[in-house]
């Protein structure tokens, strides 16, 4: 039954509609998560506001325990959703420059979207980076892109790596955030006074 | 002033991160249920990008083969992310204007003027660009869609963003705190 593209003939337009609509939702959670400000989300790398690992610890585990339990009724085809190849060089490298630019920059790429819509200037200018940025790796280092992809290994999940079940990372990533709940209170405490007045 | 005056100019406080999590997690699951894929943010831009060195010249566009990927199917902006990334830019402002927080101005500490400000976002912008073309992706197609899936590959770049930010957090500090 799920996917939905998998088992209903999507026009072009009704497709596009429903990732409109998608990313309405994703947009507003993610303003009312406090993610359209970059002082917010920084914030996270000095331990006085841990809200994007509190969002993202929970969003991750409230997501992949639903889609166990709907793969396991037999409701979604796992082998129908699309998972992002694995090279782990390129996506440690990647997540590197990423991460640096998310602290100094203040922003990922969708946070910005939201931050832009929130009237912040930091974020106009964080996307027109965005966009100087791809056109600049696209000009001077396009073979990357073919090394990056013809040195993937396809699909490799945690459950296909290690032959141990989903249901246990579930589990794992279920008592997981509840330790790091724990964690990220004590640091909230701990960091209160890096807070900038 | 009237305390209704006070009320009225106060933005609604955010959620508890957690409810957020929470919801935000079935934002995830309705997409990847809907488009059998997960959120993504990073490949719109790749593609708006593409669409204007197409207009520029499209000779060269289309020998590049990072812009050729987005050109193969022909509009490039007609397609799932830009228009996920669309409704994320109005899904925020409604967001942001319900609840009082659409305002201009700077996100910033205490400390930094806005002119550095501006720069380091713009910097921070390029290198966010870059990070997400060589990883196939970003904090929403990488980090958040493919963790729920177990993505190996997914995780251990999450775990280099948060590593990479830490490492760099004290040498911006000013900017922040």
């Amino acid at each position: 039954m799920f996917p939905l593209t998998s088992s209903f003939d999507f026009s072009v337009a009704a497709f596009l509609a429903a990732a409109f609509a998608l990313g309405l939702a994703f947009g507003f959670v993610l303003e009312r998560a406090g993610f359209g400000s970059g002082r917010k989300l920084t914030a996270v790398f000095y331990g006085y506001d841990m809200a994007v690992v509190k969002v993202m610890f929970t969003a991750i585990v409230t997501a992949m325990a639903a889609l166990w339990l709907a793969s396991a009724a037999g409701l979604l085809d796992m082998a129908e959703v699309y998972v992002v190849p694995t090279n782990y060089a390129a996506q440690i490298v990647g997540g590197l420059l990423l991460g640096a630019g998310f602290v100094v920059g203040g922003y990922c790429p969708g946070t910005s979207v939201v931050a832009c819509a929130s009237g912040r200037y930091d974020a106009m200018a964080f996307l027109a980076g965005i966009v100087a940025g791809l056109a600049a790796y696209a000009q001077f280092v396009p073979g990357i892109e073919a090394w990056v992809r013809d040195n993937a290994q396809g699909e490799v999940t945690l459950p296909s790596l290690t032959g141990i079940a989903t249901g246990w990372y579930v589990l794992a990533f279920v008592a997981a955030l509840a330790l790091a709940a724990r964690g990220m209170a004590w640091a909230e405490r701990r960091f209160a006074g890096l807070r900038p007045r | 002033m009237k305390p209704a005056d006070t009320a009225a100019r106060l933005p609604a406080p955010y959620w508890n991160p957690y409810v957020a999590g929470f919801v935000l997690g079935l934002v995830l699951l309705a997409t990847y249920l809907v488009a059998g894929r997960g959120l993504g943010a990073s490949g719109a831009f790749s593609a708006l990008v593409a669409t204007i060195a197409n207009a520029v010249s499209p000779a060269a566009a289309q020998a590049n083969p990072v812009h050729a990927r987005y050109l193969e199917g022909g509009t490039p902006l007609l397609d799932f992310l830009p228009l996920l990334v669309l409704g994320t830019f109005v899904g925020g402002w409604i967001g942001a204007k319900s609840a009082g927080r659409l305002r201009f101005g700077l996100d910033r500490g205490p400390s930094i003027g806005a002119a550095p400000r501006l720069a380091l976002a713009f910097g921070g912008g390029a290198l966010v660009a870059v990070g997400a073309k060589i990883a196939l992706g970003c904090t929403s197609g990488q980090a958040l869609s493919g963790a729920a899936v177990l993505n190996a590959g997914s995780l251990a770049f999450m775990l280099a963003v948060f590593a990479a930010g830490y490492a760099v957090a004290y040498f911006v500090r000013r900017e922040w705190l």
